[in-house]
């Protein structure tokens, strides 16, 4: 079912930009149109791109925002998952609670 | 004389029949018919019902919503050991299936079994925050009916009211009430402090309005301490029951809400994301199921400043009631919500 759901209509995940605009519905509180165009404006893209994982790739990749670890072309010098969630914090201004945690509890100053 | 033509279709229960056009047609009529009558809400329009019946008089086996209008899938209940173990379930949503938010959530869906067994489900948030980019929230059910005897502490307001103590039963509910938004908020205390991005309160309302308020109840606590926290607040059915019948929330008499009143009470509240269950009918066919749910959630979609994420799930939704739902049935729900209501996920 969840499979279905995915391929009928979801926005993909971190194989493009579902993460980023589900992060933004959840802390901002936005409804869908106005989470893609806050995500689309932080990462300067067109809101179609977001769904888009040829794009998003390369959009990830340019900001560090994490890439799936089982495409056939692997990044091993990108960022991934921890450290990736920094780097969304920091581009689309987001409190991410593991990130501040993270930092906290291994003593790293903003 | 030239007959019309059968096209397979799903009933409620998942069994796949045929229909004629017409007769599908009849179908999404009587179901907006029936839940306007109901909810006391308008019926939906004739080009709502024309679109729907694009959707469904279909002998497609899969269909989607057109590139650029895909919504979050917020899919609570991600992963039942399907592999492995539920970290790495979360992995497999993540990768493999592309959802945009996960949960770990364990099979005793409620928070009071949860709070026995904190300890360790903390531990599993904080592997999962280390091994997933996704948000990964912590779900599951307020489920008031568990602190009433035997199961909890409570006398069992089921059994005290058709004894004639209404009273009883009331004190009772607003007693379980209170321990359940105590230990909401102990489990999420909990799975914060693990690094959870979000809290999810799935199937609220499912004892009634004393299981709806303290949802809410639970939900303003936590987003005076959390600014920042993702909190979900999906229902139970299309309608609160009033099992205390008298309950308010900031004024608001809770039994008896519909989704757009339920909708009012979650934005007061301070919930992210509301999400609206209307259960199948499984003697129905899917067009009559879905038209019934698209109308008593419309007044809710039109108006809301928060996120909607329908439940799209398994007997909810428009998606048939069995064990495993067919792509057929599962996708025409999906791309029906979307376009009809532009929902912001499910």
């Amino acid at each position: 079912m969840e499979g279905a759901h995915s391929q009928a209509s979801g926005m993909g995940g971190m194989r493009a930009a579902g993460d980023l605009v589900a992060r933004v519905q959840m802390s901002k509180r936005l409804r869908l149109k106005e989470a893609k165009e806050y995500v689309a404006g932080k990462l300067g893209c067109g809101v179609r791109d977001l769904s888009d994982p040829v794009a998003m790739e390369l959009i990830r990749r340019e900001h560090g925002l994490g890439l799936l670890t089982m495409t056939s072309s692997t990044y091993p010098a990108e960022p991934g998952m921890m450290e990736a969630k920094f780097n969304i914090a920091e581009k689309l201004g987001l409190h991410i609670n593991c990130v501040e945690l993270f930092k906290e509890r291994a003593g790293i100053r903003a | 004389m030239r007959l019309e033509p059968r096209i397979p279709t799903r009933m409620g229960d998942g069994a796949l029949v045929e229909m004629t056009r017409s007769e599908i047609k009849a179908d999404l009529e009587e179901g907006t018919r029936i839940a306007a009558q109901k909810a006391k809400v308008p019926e939906l329009t004739q080009d709502e019902l024309d679109h729907l019946l694009d959707i469904y008089a279909s002998a497609a086996r899969f269909t989607a919503v057109d590139i650029g209008e895909e919504v979050v899938l917020s899919n609570d209940g991600t992963g039942t050991k399907h592999i492995g173990n539920r970290v790495q379930d979360l992995q497999s949503y993540e990768t493999l299936l592309g959802v945009d938010m996960v949960e770990l959530w364990q099979a005793d869906y409620s928070y009071k079994a949860v709070k026995t067994n904190v300890a360790h489900e903390g531990q599993s948030m904080k592997i999962a925050q280390a091994l997933l980019t996704n948000p990964v929230q912590y779900g599951a059910m307020p489920d008031l009916g568990r602190y009433s005897q035997p199961d909890g502490p409570i006398p069992n307001w089921s059994e005290l009211l058709p004894l004639g103590k209404i009273d009883e039963a009331r004190d009772a509910q607003v007693e379980a009430c209170t321990m359940l938004v105590g230990d909401i908020e102990f489990v999420a205390d909990a799975m914060i402090a693990a690094g959870a991005d979000g809290i999810d309160m799935d199937t609220t309302g499912a004892a009634g309005d004393a299981d709806f308020l303290a949802a809410l109840t639970a939900c303003r606590k936590l987003r005076e301490k959390y600014p920042w926290l993702g909190i979900e607040i999906g229902m139970a059915s299309e309608f609160v029951l009033g099992m205390h019948g008298q309950l308010e929330f900031d004024g608001q008499r809770l039994a008896g809400l519909w989704p757009k009143d339920q909708l009012r009470m979650v934005e007061a509240a301070g919930g992210s994301i509301y999400g609206p269950a209307v259960n199948i009918n499984t003697g129905k066919s899917t067009a009559w199921n879905i038209a019934r749910a698209i109308t008593f959630i419309k007044p809710a979609a039109e108006v809301a400043t928060i996120p909607v994420h329908v439940n799209v799930g398994m007997g909810v939704g428009g998606v048939p009631t069995c064990l495993f739902p067919p792509a057929d049935a599962t996708s025409r729900a999906g791309k029906a919500f979307i376009e009809i209501l532009k929902i912001d996920g499910y």
